[in-house]
Parts: structure tokens; sequence; C-alpha cells
């Protein structure tokens, strides 16, 4: 029997036996529902408040990033990058310089490795924390939220340390940092490591074993494994369903390999799993940053490829050498060898994908994000068929699907 | 390469007779593969542990003749944790590939969206149509003959920015 006719079967069969008053009613859930955070659309069939079906519309923030990429030299490609998953920017901007390291063949110095995966976790423990202070918020416990939402503020803080930047953060860029950590970073970052935890606990005595919020949550929005795997769905999602699968482990970059840290995966796949798998990523994100912090290597916040990482600004204007590159390197006239690469990094959301193709121009002939929001999203009809309206908002919020990723 | 990547490949070669191979220079297992071919290598795969289908796109190249059009598949053995890329050359007078709708569910959208951007047609897809794109949109945007600004523009010069 084909996905469809099952689908048709269990509404059938949903429509007869637990109908309510056997009125079927069309309602539009969004695109600018309270109740959803992001533009997205799904009109519902629903009896009472049982959902018989949702038909999903997306694509109303589409920004055409890759047609956009296709005119732009790689350097200027990070902004767009950070438009695609928010609440986590540095993952994204990262994941293209590593992507773009990987077509020209530069090794990074370890210390810019760690430095990465510092902040890469910091924005991991973001980008978890909207997604489960909003859980929270969405079961009723709106306190959590405020004070979580403080942490985050404070990862925005020490961001700003190194790039000047909160949201969109752009940090970093081909081939490193354009600046070394700075003793005001290292400040708030120990602060960070030295307060957060005890905040986080407090936030995970709140809901963690709350009678009232496993009883929200527990089986609320299931998945299999296997249906996971088939939808290819990614990161905590999948995690959540009890698949082990982490690019970090699989296919480690930045140095992942030099780490201790465990995944956490979950049995039922159902909105409480995914919840306890994000906090307890949020906690290996914190060993992942404590061990990189005590161990740091020596060296160069930047690799030694100067056709692609600016020279020091105070060199532009003594050094012919440096004037031409810097010319060069902003005008996109270095040589890129042509080539095709994917790679992935351990996005918020879990595998976020770059294949890119250069055919030697100073901009991506192709450029394609494969974006976990995107491809997991189209599970959300079938996940919620059949349970409540309420669930189906719960259920969306715990998926943590981000418009901006979503629509590219 | 891997005692299990060597056999896929010596596997996928001998059993699609129209493939051929190549490992790039930065260690990708690439196969070229045929439209006829396409939807039973996949499946062949699925059946030896290539579980997950990691990505489907399309690029467009207007200058190769008669391969204007190229599907490409990502997809992950986990268990081995092998990754390999499949990818189909389509002439612009027949851009029809069948779908991996009925393989994987999470094709759908994946093949959505190539259909929207580069009106490639996935045979045996249940819903093809735009994804992201308006609606009652008349033409496939990614195509290389749509460039991004206004060509009538006189006011600026492009020799020496942009592509």
């Amino acid at each position: 029997m084909s996905e469809l006719e099952l689908q048709n079967k269990k509404v059938a069969a949903l429509a007869s036996t637990e109908t309510i008053d056997g009125e079927i009613a069309t309602l539009n859930l969004g695109p600018t529902h309270p109740a959803t955070h992001g533009i997205f659309q799904n009109i519902l069939q629903v009896d009472g408040e049982r959902i018989l079906s949702a038909e999903q519309t997306v694509g109303y923030i589409h920004r055409a990033f890759e047609k956009l990429a296709e005119r732009r030299p790689y350097n200027q490609i990070t902004p767009i990058t950070d438009r695609l998953n928010y609440c986590s920017s540095p993952i994204n901007n990262m994941g293209w310089h590593m992507t773009v390291e990987k077509l020209i063949g530069a090794e990074m110095p370890k210390r810019v490795d760690y430095m990465r995966v510092i902040v890469m976790e910091l924005a991991r423990i973001a980008d978890h924390l909207v997604c489960n202070s909003v859980i929270g918020v969405d079961t009723g416990a709106l306190t959590g939220f405020t004070y979580m939402f403080q942490e985050r503020e404070k990862i925005y803080d020490i961001y700003e340390e190194i790039c000047g930047a909160r949201l969109t953060t752009n940090v970093g860029r081909i081939g490193g940092f354009d600046r070394d950590f700075n003793k005001e970073f290292i400040t708030k970052l120990r602060a960070f490591l030295k307060e957060f935890p005890k905040k986080f606990d407090e936030f995970g005595a709140l809901l963690e074993r709350n009678r009232i919020f496993m009883d929200r949550t527990i089986g609320a929005g299931p998945i299999t494994a296997e249906r996971a795997l088939s939808y290819s769905f990614a990161g905590p999602n999948l995690r959540a369903a009890g698949v082990d699968y982490d690019v970090r482990v699989m296919k480690p970059y930045s140095s992942y390999q030099d780490f201790d840290f465990t995944i956490p995966v979950g049995n039922d796949g159902d909105t409480y799993d995914r919840f306890m798998v994000r906090q307890q990523e949020i906690r290996e994100s914190l060993k992942i940053i404590t061990q990189a912090l005590e161990n740091m290597p020596e060296g160069d916040y930047h690799a030694d490829i100067p056709s692609f990482y600016l020279p020091p600004k105070e060199e532009v204007y003594s050094s012919m050498e440096a004037l031409i590159y810097h010319f060069k390197i902003v005008m996109g006239e270095t040589p890129i060898p042509a080539g095709e690469v994917y790679h992935s990094v351990e996005g918020g959301n879990g595998e976020l994908g770059y294949y890119l193709v250069s055919d030697g121009g100073r901009t991506p002939y192709r450029l394609h994000f494969r974006r976990p929001c995107f491809i997991y999203y189209q599970a959300y009809p079938e996940m919620i068929t059949g349970s409540l309206l309420s669930d189906a908002i719960l259920t969306m919020s715990s998926m943590n699907v981000i418009a901006g990723e979503l629509d590219a | 390469m891997s005692e299990f990547a060597n056999t896929i490949k010596d596997s996928l070669l001998e059993k699609f007779t129209k493939t051929s191979y190549e490992l790039d220079g930065y260690g990708e297992h690439n196969f070229f593969m045929s439209q006829d071919e396409i939807h039973p290598a996949i499946e062949f795969l699925k059946n030896n542990g290539f579980i997950y289908l990691t990505d489907i796109t399309g690029s467009h190249y207007p200058e190769k003749e008669g391969a204007e059009f190229q599907v490409v598949y990502h997809i992950h053995n986990l268990s081995e944790n092998l990754r390999i890329r499949l990818k189909v050359d389509l002439s612009e007078k027949d851009v029809h590939v069948p779908s991996m709708t009925d393989l994987f569910a999470g094709a759908n959208w994946m093949e959505r969206e190539t259909f929207d951007f580069f009106g490639i047609i996935f045979e045996g897809h249940p819903n093809l149509t735009r994804i992201l794109n308006v609606d009652d949109m008349d033409y496939h945007p990614m195509k290389k003959e749509y460039a991004l600004e206004d060509e009538t523009r006189t006011d600026k010069d492009d020799t020496f920015f942009g592509r």
C-alpha cells in the first residue's frame, strides 16, 4: 500500500471512530499565526480538536540565496549563510569557510580548529536554548524562557567580543579568524562557563522531570527511527528517534575527534525526547568548550594562505605586496581551483551541507545548501495527523523549524 | 579507499553497465549514471545499507551540449560511514528522471525543489509542484539564462564585477 493510501486510510479510520461531532472543518494555521514561531502555513482539516490532515505551504521568506551566491565572490557569501539558521549563525559561517578551505586545499592550524569549536558549540547552546525554552512557552511555562533568554544574551555578548555582531554574526574568514580571542572574550567565556551550568540546571529542574510537562510532551508528535531515516531527519530530531547520527562524530571536521563527548539519543522521537536530547546536548557542548579552552594550542589564529586571507590592515597601507593581495581578495581575483566539494557540519538542526561547484571563476558556479529544516519539515503532516491541535503546535516548536533555513 | 567502498564500486559498475566512476581529488566517490539506471541503482544501494539520502539537487551547464542538466544525489551508508555521489546528466530535450519518493520519503521536497528551480521532471512523483517560488511563476529561475540583475540596465559597467 502506498504512503498516500495509508495516510488516507488512517484519516478515514480517525474520522469514523474518533468523531466528536462528525463535522470536518478547515483551519488555516498561519502564515503568521501567533502560536507558530516563524512564517509557516498549514491548512488543517480538523474534526473538533483532532487533526485529520495537513497541507503545508512554504517559501514565504524565500530569498534566492543559491542564485545570489552565483554572483558573489566567496568571501561575500558568508553573510548569506548567517541568514539560514539565524539562531546559530556562527555554525553556518564556519561551515561555509570550511567548504571553501576544502576546495582550495587549505590546512588550518590547530588553534583555529579549537577556536572554531568553541564558537560553534556556543552557537549550538544558543540554538538549543531558544528551542527548549520555547517548548516551555508552548506548554505554558514562561518562566524558564525569560531566564534562558538572559543566558542567550550572554552568549551574544561573547560573540560581540570576537566579531562585533550579535545575531547575524558573519564571524571569521576563509582561512581562520580576523582576530585572536581577546582578554575580554576569555573573561566572559569563563564567567559563562562558571555561571551558566547552575542556571541551566535550574531550568532543567523546572521541566525535565516535571509531571505536568512530561504528561504534556510524552507521546506528542512521535516518529519512529525508520520513518525519521526515510525522511532524512538530522540532528537532535533524528537522535531523539534513536539514531546516533552526528556529523561531528561520523565525519569529524575542525578537530572534533580531539574532544571527549557523548551523543545523547532518545527512544520514541516524541516532543519529550527531542527536548531531552537538546538538554543533554547543551551539557555536552559545555564539556567540549571547557576541553577546547583548557587545551587551546599555541599558534596563529589564521592559516598561512596569503591569496585568500586578508593581510593586516596596517600593512596594506605600507607594503606593496599586502596591497596587491588585499585588492585581489576584495575584488575576488584570486585563482580558485575548479572542482566540486560537499562539506557538511552539524548545525543546530543537524547536517548542514554545502554542495559547491567551482569552475575556477570568481564566484561559485553552483552552490546548494542542504538545509536540515527544509528536509525534515516535510514529515510534519505525518507526525501530527491524528493528534490534537495543541500537540501540533508543540511538535512544530520541538522540531525547531527555523523559517530562514526552511526557505533559504 | 576502504574495502567496502571497493565492493560497492565494483558491483555498481558490474550491475549497471552505463555507469562510469571517478574518485575526485577530494576523495569523494562519483558515479555517473544514466537516466534509466539511476532508480535501480539507488534501490540497490538502499538494500546495501545506504539508508540515508543526504541530498538531491541539480545543476545547469548550458555549454555542455546533450548534458545541459545534471541531477546530483548524495547518499550515505551510516553503518559503514561511506558517502557517495551519483550524477545523472540530462539533455535539455529530455529532462526526465525517475522519482525516488518510493524509496525515500524525504526525496519528496528535495525533488520538488529541484523541479522548481531547474525544471527537471521527476517521473512518478506524487505532487510535483513548485515549492519555494510562487505557483504562477512560468520559468525555472536557477537556469543560467536568467541573470540575477536586470540585463537592460545601461548605467552599470559589469566588465570587472560579477560573472
